[in-house]
């Protein structure tokens, strides 16, 4: 058999649940894979369980505060010629969107009689959301974290101790996100029976991407229900920040059928276009297979997982959720980058005009709506996924101020 | 030709004739010294091993404990590549005819051509490949390429299989299966034979082709006591942590291997 027969085979594995055309599956060692048919069963019962869904949808009003609202942001729409609609998933409980899929995935843990729980966190909101859910459920929370994010994120370290959760410095590999989602696989494979991995973003293995997309797929629901109540229509433009992709997955969800709608995602440019100089894995990688899924990757030509640089910790990450990827590669969704400068350039202007601090992550799609109502889409309606509040970038934002002044 | 999947059955055979378990340790790619990296693995094969696992270094290793990552992190701050890891084999293979076996990450497997790569893992002499974050259901397409280059796929179980999945593993298995002794990533432990020895039991219930025991296995007792109920014993860590000391570390490493050898008699 010659090798390009070989590879144009269609494989078995894309037969499977959990992919989502050429792109999942379960790349997971044999001691994880009857944990996550475990998990798999479970959110499948939970599901279809009025008593799960009820108790859920109960704290997400009074716990998380959902819906949050949709807010006009009459400042920035003047200013550039386009209605900007920010969805405020910075007004949630802890301040971002990751509340919502850590409530969903600790509620279904503590059903499962899991009793300790193993979250990896890159800008520290993640862990901040399960560290939260924990304390609520009285469950004992793990929490990896690269080295460098503990520096850069220094108060939501403290917010997770403060919680009663144990923070683990990671300092393998490049010591961010990708290097702490490794050491937390590496955790869960050691204590599998007692332990629950509940990952923060539609990344890793079959259910996660399909799983951490479904509790998050509340925020689009809220969205589009309410661009059609308060706006009378849709919206032209759904816009949000892609690092694993969580916010994005979750406020696109919604609107993937809703062929008027243009989806895009806005990856972390970092400094450039070169290998290591950015996390924008969808704009600069290529497939690859990293930590459980097929999909699109930031590696060098060896197969090796590239180092990445962003501004902001949550987007600093070399892969992506596999449900981008076939967005992706299916044309229903576009995805760009904006740099740095630019994302530091609308965490200011958000500020100063809208009276709201955004996550330096959010501010990767506030800026990219901002480009694209001044460009392309002038007089039309840009919904904007807000995903977080950036009380947690403010002194690292304010010391790249004062280097550059 | 032969096929260089054969090798490994030989080595299997031959140390079954002799009721030894077969010693295979684990040595990755270019470490500690690339430039050394042929001589020394010829060493610890002439030294008793009966066969070799040669690691190809990946970024993100996620099955792997401390010493294993940091081995992987050095061969790669040195340049290896899988295309060095190739050459290693071919000339390894030009001076014993012990089978070489090659364990890493799909991603490398991947970014070099899947079909590409087992047609020049078997060219370099070769016998299979092991890559433990490829669990049977996504292995189609690797599969298919390294049988038709002659290559076995080693099928890996671990305590957590359940009996549906362990039977369909071994349903694929060819060359042995790899019982993975311990629920955790690489590196020493105490009472591998205790948790490993069930997971042999089951295999053994539902295939006759050889089963090897690793994870955790660090010195000869440990060996001598695997030995007893697997057809074969896989050092990884713990030759790795002899060969990261300081100063000219062959000796030592070659010395264990002589007595871990001696501990595989059943």
């Amino acid at each position: 058999m010659t090798s390009s027969q070989t590879d144009s085979q269609p494989t078995a594995a894309s037969q499977h649940p959990g992919w989502f055309g050429d792109f999942g599956g379960q790349y997971a060692p044999e001691t994880l894979m009857a944990a996550l048919t475990q998990v798999e069963r479970a959110y499948e019962e939970c599901k279809h369980d009025d008593t799960y869904l009820s108790e859920l949808s109960a704290l997400q009003a009074t716990y998380v505060g959902r819906p949050t609202p949709l807010y006009h942001a009459q400042n920035l729409s003047t200013r550039y010629g386009a209605d900007i609609y920010l969805k405020r998933e910075d007004l949630a409980h802890t301040g971002a969107h990751k509340i919502n899929a850590a409530l969903g995935q600790g509620l279904m843990a503590a059903r499962m009689g899991k009793r300790r729980i193993i979250a990896e966190t890159g800008a520290g909101q993640h862990g901040v959301a399960s560290a939260t859910v924990c304390a609520m459920l009285g469950l004992h929370c793990v929490v990896y974290m690269g080295a460098v994010d503990i520096e850069r994120q220094a108060l939501n370290v403290f917010r997770m101790n403060l919680m009663g959760a144990e923070v683990i410095p990671v300092t393998s590999g490049t010591a961010t996100l990708k290097d702490a989602i490794n050491e937390a696989f590496r955790d869960w494979v050691a204590n599998v029976d007692e332990s629950y991995y509940l990952i923060g973003s539609v990344v890793g293995p079959h259910p996660y991407p399909t799983m951490v997309r479904d509790f998050q797929a509340i925020i689009g629901q809220e969205a589009r229900r309410q661009m059609l109540d308060t706006v009378g229509s849709l919206p032209g433009w759904v816009v949000a920040c892609v690092g694993g992709g969580s916010n994005a997955m979750g406020i696109f969800h919604p609107f993937v059928g809703d062929r008027v709608v243009q989806l895009i995602g806005v990856e972390a440019g970092g400094r450039g276009a070169s290998i290591g100089d950015n996390a924008a894995s969808l704009v600069y990688g290529v497939e690859g297979v990293l930590h459980g899924a097929k999909t699109y990757v930031l590696q060098d030509k060896f197969g090796q997982i590239a180092g990445t640089h962003s501004v902001s910790a949550g987007l600093d990450y070399p892969g992506v959720g596999p449900e981008h990827s076939h967005l992706k590669r299916s044309g229903r969704a576009t995805y760009v980058s904006i740099d740095d400068t630019e994302a530091l350039h609308a965490f200011a202007e958000t500020s100063r005009s809208e009276g709201i601090i955004p996550a330096l992550e959010s501010a990767h799609a506030i800026a990219y709506a901002c480009r694209l109502a001044e460009e392309a889409a002038q007089g039309g309606s840009i919904l904007v996924n807000l995903s977080g509040r950036g009380d947690k970038d403010v002194n690292q934002v304010q010391d790249i101020m004062d280097r550059d002044r | 030709m032969t096929s260089p999947g054969n090798a490994l059955d030989e080595a299997f055979a031959r140390a079954q004739a002799n009721s030894r378990a077969a010693l295979i340790p684990y040595l990755t790619g270019g470490f500690p010294q690339p430039s050394e990296y042929v001589e020394l693995a010829v060493a610890i094969l002439d030294a008793g091993a009966d066969a070799l696992e040669i690691g190809i270094p990946f970024s993100d290793p996620l099955l792997d404990g401390p010493s294993i990552q940091r081995s992987q992190q050095q061969a790669l701050e040195a340049g290896v590549t899988p295309a060095d890891c190739l050459e290693y084999a071919r000339e390894i293979h030009t001076r014993t005819r012990k089978p070489l076996l090659f364990m890493g990450a799909y991603n490398p497997v991947l970014a070099y051509g899947v079909s590409k790569f087992c047609a020049a893992a078997a060219q370099a002499g070769v016998s299979a490949l092991i890559v433990p974050d490829l669990p049977f259901e996504e292995q189609a397409e690797l599969r298919v390429a390294a049988h038709a280059s002659g290559l076995h796929v080693i099928q890996l179980v671990a305590p957590t299989s359940t009996p549906d999945r362990l039977r369909r593993a071994c349903e694929v298995a060819t060359g042995f299966v790899y019982c993975i002794s311990v629920s955790g990533v690489t590196g020493a432990r105490r009472n591998v034979a205790i948790t490993a020895r069930p997971v042999v039991e089951r295999v053994r219930q539902v295939t006759h082709i050889p089963v090897a025991v690793g994870f955790g296995i660090a010195n000869p007792d440990t060996v001598r006591e695997v030995a007893t109920f697997a057809d074969g014993v896989i050092v990884g860590s713990a030759l790795i942590d002899l060969l990261s000391a300081p100063g000219d570390a062959r000796g030592p490493a070659v010395e264990f291997i002589r007595d871990l050898a001696e501990a595989t008699a059943q």
